[in-house]
């Protein structure tokens, strides 16, 4: 039955795409977990670590909406804290590495952010 | 009603891996109950596969849908009424691609006076399409999970999906289309009479489980934002065949695997082997060129009809008499 | 004609009943006129089918084999390793609904279980119970029910409901064909003896005499006689076809109501009249005096069986290719399935026309050509001397029927020569012609009188169409290419849309052909004058 070698080969070809992930790791080796480098001694962001690892965005966003919007530039933190909302100026004063800090996470998962549509990306070595 | 049982079991197949991560079974959602559920898939839906092939194809029967190729003069329909394996192949791909047969759909009424009205009815067609090929750019957006470096073509996708740059995280395209399909799908079903007194539990089910899955999903991306580098960690575990649960992840990422779980599981047993199934249906994937070349039935039963000898023994005098010539005088 | 009224049998209620579809109940004797008589059991006997006995549906007790669960299910288990189409289009159904208003039975009856998907649930519910894991588990709550006397009847009921139209499987996302379900459920019932009368008797009689209406030689003979009698009377020329005559080029095959009853027969005096006009050498067969298959409602094996006299003769004989008339099941059963049952025939010519030389080299294989391919090459040539307005008294429209479109494709050919041989041709609306024609209610054995309102319903949407050209246009004749479709289409129109006449296309041939030597024609080939009292215009 010529029909039967064909359905072999598409059931083939499927359970071989099912398992691509499983090929692309046994190729690539396991990948690692990103470790996302902190470069600076204060010993917290504006926020507390958890809400910043989980949040940064939409504060990101926020900081960007008041400053070009509205004009303003001071944020109040959670603690009580004033922060000028700035990206180069504030956060980037702690995290001065993006490729090691910033890319680290968004790489892994193929994130992209477009902070750098806008902003100057930071010069680093690689 | 058939849906609510269909709602209320995916709901409480939520609770159950919700509650039951908290309480300790992380390995088993996160680990054991999705390598076994990939198994039984692969294993299930080769296994349909293989039952299909291994049943013959004794006769050649394509339903036509256009002209035949006959005269040289006389346009054939070479999609609808395909008579090469290409054109046939060609017909059940943009089958598989654009659901053709389902674009013909129209609806049927019956007017004052029993006249029938035809129109044309493409919100099955449209919502089918939708959901499908929003299902699919969901399912190919979560390999950046699977694969590091994750393949240029995810991000691309993921680009394209998430164009508007609504909200933060970037409002994906498909998640929307997914649930609102979804939606109407189920509606549908409920609307139409018609169509609510054919549903069977195996109808609502797999709807009701993949919104579950969908709305999960949503809510983990856009609500509680949940420790994605975590949930990376433990995908990449499970394909390179180390798996461990790291620390944090939210529960509702369990929620999240255990409904797939239970999807892929479900899948072939299921009316979902249609994915299969329709590159082997009979009435699409052969060409009407049984007249050019013979089709062989493996199985062709050694019947003779009644011979010519016999019959012209039981009528040979009414032969005689009438004057038909006869092979034996 | 049934008891109620046209007006009576258009109010369809569409709304599906409270009671659960897998609860089955057929009351036979409240649906009188919607089922067929059993297979008397002498004509069992004589095929040599299981359980021959007298008995009808309204009987509590069907007088079953013993064991006669097993022997379907033992049946369905053969079936689904035998036909990958079974299999699949019982696993793969979605149930999206697609299909249920492509009905003509269920848009004429609005019996939910007329819906494409609702017939197949009947057999699908079983396999399910019988077959599948989820089933054998889960029971109902998987939509699956072991099979009992009563879903026995309801199968009885509902595949004897279904005219193998294929119009459901145009709609189908998966190309599920509820023809191949109801073949298949109608093996099945036949093995434990459920069959109709209007299929096994025709099957009894082709078998032994050749053809369907047990038409013997000598009958055979005479009719066509009387048929070239009239032909003459019309025309002034007589032809002369040859019976079991060895030797000629061609061995030509119609249904046999082609040569017993109106309409058929002017279609078969149309068919006289071009071949012999052209001087084609060809023969009739007494022995394969009959080109349709009524085993195709059967089994497959006794589709070949029937099948098996055609290739059979044509050797005989020693033609070297074979002719096939205006037929729709015929049709379905030459192009999908001759070759493959009873070829190779390596015995036969590839076709070649032998006035225009042209070779269809689409039946290269069959070796069987259909008329309408044979007729439409002929008039593309200018072989033909046609007067259009012969047929002027006749305003035309053209019903695709099933199978050689939905199993064949055959459409533009049917209106190549319509458009030749008539002035006013006038196409019915498109979603009820071409791959979506809608079935004349009374194919696959089911246009019998008993099943009377069904088959009204059932032709319903088709009767709808032709009255919308009749209104619009003044169409007075609808043309087919299907013996099935002459008798059934007539009841219809009589019914539905007593204005309009039923006819085979060459039929209206036949009229316009101008022949060398014939009388001017006063009279078209039924004997009704000519338009404008003109005869003499080609004269």
């Amino acid at each position: 039955m010529r029909d039967r070698a064909w359905i072999f080969i598409g059931l083939a070809a499927f359970l071989a795409l099912a398992l691509a992930p499983v090929w692309q790791s046994a190729l690539h080796g396991a990948a690692r977990k990103p470790e996302p480098k902190i470069v600076t001694k204060a010993k917290q962001c504006v926020e507390p670590t958890a809400e910043m690892r989980r949040n940064h965005m939409e504060l990101l966003n926020a900081w960007r909406d008041t400053v070009v919007r509205r004009g303003q530039r001071t944020y109040l933190a959670a603690d009580g804290k004033t922060v000028t909302m700035s990206l180069s100026g504030t956060c980037m004063s702690c995290h001065p590495n993006k490729k090691e800090f910033c890319d680290a996470c968004h790489n892994y998962l193929a994130v992209s952010p477009y902070c750098w549509e806008c902003h100057i990306e930071p010069k680093e070595k690689s | 009603m058939r849906v609510v049982w269909s709602l209320l079991l995916v709901g409480v197949l939520a609770l159950i891996a919700f509650f039951g991560a908290q309480a300790g079974g992380q390995a088993l959602f996160g680990i054991v109950l999705p390598y076994l559920a990939m198994a039984v898939f692969l294993v299930g839906v080769a296994a349909r596969v293989v039952g299909w092939a291994r049943s013959t194809v004794p006769f050649r029967i394509p339903t036509t849908c256009g002209q035949e190729r006959s005269l040289p003069w006389i346009k054939p329909a070479s999609l609808d009424n395909p008579s090469t394996g290409l054109g046939a192949a060609a017909r059940v791909l943009l089958e598989v691609f654009t659901f053709r047969s389902l674009f013909r759909n129209n609806r049927s009424e019956l007017r004052e006076g029993g006249r029938f009205t035809f129109s044309a009815d493409k919100w099955l067609w449209a919502a089918a399409l939708a959901f499908h090929y929003s299902f699919l750019v969901v399912f190919l957006r979560h390999y950046r999970f699977f694969a590091e470096p994750v393949p240029a073509v995810v991000a691309w996708i993921q680009g394209l999906d998430g164009f508007f740059q609504v909200g933060l995280p970037v409002v994906y395209v498909s998640d929307i289309v997914l649930v609102a399909a979804l939606g109407y799908l189920l509606w549908r079903r409920l609307a139409d009479a018609r169509l609510r007194y054919i549903s069977l539990h195996a109808d609502y089910f797999p709807l009701a489980l993949i919104l579950g899955v969908a709305l999960s999903g949503v809510l983990l991306r856009y609500f509680s934002k949940a420790d994605i580098v975590a949930v990376k960690e433990l995908a990449i575990g499970l394909v390179s065949f180390h798996p461990a649960v790291p620390k944090g992840i939210d529960p509702l990422v369990f929620v999240h695997i255990f409904l797939v779980s239970v999807l892929l599981t479900y899948f072939p047993f299921s009316k979902l082997v249609h994915m299969a199934g329709v590159f082997l249906s009979p009435t699409r994937n052969l060409a009407n060129d049984n007249r050019m070349h013979r089709h062989v039935n493996p199985w062709n039963p050694p019947i003779v009809g009644h011979t010519y000898a016999e019959w012209e023994q039981e009528f040979h005098d009414k032969l005689v008499a009438s004057g038909i010539p006869l092979d034996k005088e | 004609m049934p008891e109620k009224k046209r007006d009576e049998l258009v109010q369809i209620d569409y709304t599906p009943p409270q009671r659960d579809w897998m609860d089955p109940a057929i009351d036979f004797a409240a649906r009188k006129g919607t089922w067929s008589y059993p297979a008397a059991a002498k004509n069992l006997r004589y095929l040599g089918l299981p359980n021959p006995r007298d008995w009808s549906p309204t009987d509590a007790d069907w007088q079953l084999p013993e064991n006669w669960q097993q022997i379907i299910h033992d049946g369905l288990a053969e079936r689904l390793t035998k036909f990958r189409s079974l299999k699949l289009f019982l696993d793969v159904c979605v149930r999206c609904g697609a299909c249920a208003d492509k009905c003509h039975f269920y848009l004429g009856s609005g019996d939910p279980k007329n819906m494409p998907v609702l017939r197949a649930e009947l057999l699908r519910s079983v396999y399910r119970n019988d077959f599948t894991t989820a089933g054998k588990i889960l029971g109902r709550v998987a939509g699956a029910r072991p099979l009992t006397p009563a879903i026995l009847k309801e199968w009885y009921y509902y595949f004897y409901q279904c005219t193998e139209c294929r119009r459901c499987s145009v709609f189908c996302p998966y190309g599920i064909d509820t023809a191949e379900i109801t073949m298949l459920a109608r093996e099945l019932l036949n093995l434990v003896g459920l069959n109709i009368n209007w299929v096994i008797e025709p099957v009894a009689n082709c078998d032994r005499t050749g053809n369907h209406l047990g038409i013997q030689p000598h009958t055979f003979k005479d009719n066509i006689e009387f048929l070239v009698d009239e032909l003459e009377e019309v025309t002034g020329i007589r032809v002369d076809p040859s019976i079991d005559r060895k030797g000629a080029e061609l061995l030509f095959v119609v249904p046999s109501a082609d040569y017993f009853a109106e309409p058929g027969i002017y279609t078969f005096m149309g068919y006289l009249l071009l071949l012999h006009s052209l001087g084609v050498d060809y023969t009739l067969s007494a022995y394969a005096s009959e080109g349709g298959n009524f085993g195709l409602f059967t089994s497959n094996e006794m589709m070949k069986r029937l099948n098996y006299k055609i290739y059979h003769e044509a050797r005989r004989l020693g033609v070297k290719w074979i002719l096939g008339g205006e037929c729709g099941h015929m049709w379905r059963v030459i192009n999908q399935y001759m070759d493959t049952m009873n070829g190779p025939a390596d015995f036969l010519e590839a076709p070649v026309s032998p006035i225009t030389g042209t070779a269809f080299t689409n039946a290269a294989s069959t070796k069987m050509v259909h008329i309408c391919e044979f007729t439409a090459d002929l008039i593309k040539h200018g072989k033909l001397k046609l007067d259009p307005s012969r047929n002027d008294h006749l305003r035309v429209t053209f019903h695709d029927s099933c199978n050689p479109a939905r199993a064949m494709g055959i459409l533009e050919e049917p209106r190549y020569i319509l458009k030749s041989v008539v002035n006013n041709f006038f196409e019915m609306p498109e979603n009820t012609i071409r791959e979506q024609t809608f079935c004349c209610g009374g194919g696959a054995g089911l246009g019998n009188d008993e099943n009377m309102e069904m088959r009204l319903r059932g032709g319903l949407p088709r009767a709808n169409a032709v009255r919308f050209v009749h209104e619009k246009h003044g169409v007075n004749l609808l043309a087919c290419i299907c013996a099935i479709d002459r008798a059934v289409l007539s009841t219809l129109m009589e019914y539905w849309v007593p204005e309009v006449g039923v006819s085979g296309v060459h039929e209206l041939v036949g009229n316009a052909l101008v022949i060398e030597g014939e009388k001017s024609r006063t009279t078209d080939l039924r004997g009704k004058p000519l338009a404008g009292g003109k005869g003499d215009a080609d004269a």
